[in-house]
């Protein structure tokens, strides 16, 4: 094992703003910062319970534009994966974030903050799994994907 | 309507703390997950960090009847862990690993213009459009 990239800085001071985030929601609207929930409920909507959605998704959106123009300039996320896998990518995640209630941010941030005995299964969950694949794709396969 | 400008505020806040924590970065969190080559453990330190603040603002603010627009909390009442939770999670972890994006870091992402996190949104967007019409045919198959 080689520590790469190591930001400790920059990802606690992202990480309590995430977190304040997921607090003014709470506090201020009362909802749960869960954005595959959050989501869902934009792409597949419940009368009376979509404008919120949608408005904390283009808030979601700006966000993205802010940045790029507070560094002044564009850093196009890449992961450096065929288009494909990409796609296989998504499409798990949509499904799984689906069945299993919940995402990175509504299992990790805000059920965790909860305390939530059923989020962090959830959690160790998808840590798991997430690092038997990156092991079998880079170190199995070895880039054959 | 003030209730969208807060909703729309949370979501700013949200994706501005994917951006500077470096999750929106999917080579980042490829690296994270990696521990057993090139590991990078910052993404530690984002969740750490929202959790501390999660942790011990949650309990104080839930002791309220209400949030602050006089809304309902709304949260989820399951507590199980059942096998739709550990598969869907387990799911959920290997595209994460697939690919390194999870769906805050994919929607925030949607406004660089490139291709990568257009794909990833529109497969996920069907992923779970997916999920809904199995989930619907198994109930009613299942009376």
């Amino acid at each position: 094992m080689t520590v790469v990239n190591f930001t400790p800085a920059a990802a606690l001071t992202g990480g309590v703003l995430i977190g304040v985030a997921a607090v003014w929601l709470l506090l201020v609207n009362g909802k749960i910062a869960g954005i595959s929930g959050i989501f869902n409920g934009v792409l597949m909507p419940v009368k009376g319970d979509l404008a919120w959605r949608a408005a904390f998704v283009i808030g979601l959106l700006v966000a993205g534009a802010v940045y790029q123009s507070a560094i002044g300039g564009l850093v196009a996320p890449r992961a450096g994966v065929s288009f494909g896998l990409v796609a296989l990518a998504g499409l798990l995640v949509g499904w799984g974030t689906r069945l299993g209630s919940g995402c990175t941010s509504g299992h990790g941030v805000c059920g965790l903050g909860r305390l939530s005995v059923r989020s962090l299964a959830a959690v160790l969950t998808f840590l798991l799994t997430g690092m038997v694949t990156v092991f079998v794709v880079r170190h199995t396969l070895g880039g054959v994907l | 309507m003030i209730l969208l400008l807060c909703a729309f505020v949370g979501g700013l806040l949200f994706g501005l703390g994917l951006w500077i924590s470096g999750m929106s970065d999917p080579q980042k969190v490829l690296n994270f997950l990696d521990v057993y080559g090139t590991w990078d453990p910052s993404l530690l330190f984002v969740l750490g960090g929202a959790v501390a603040v999660t942790s011990v603002s949650f309990r104080l603010i839930l002791r309220r009847k209400q949030a602050l627009l006089n809304t309902p909390f709304g949260l989820s009442a399951k507590t199980a862990v059942d096998r739709s939770l550990i598969f869907g999670a387990g799911l959920f972890g290997i595209g994460w690993g697939l690919a390194g994006y999870c769906p805050g870091p994919g929607l925030t992402s949607l406004t660089t213009l490139s291709t990568e996190p257009l794909v990833f949104v529109a497969a996920m967007s069907v992923g779970a459009l997916l999920q809904r019409f199995t989930q619907n045919l198994r109930e009613s198959s299942c009376g």
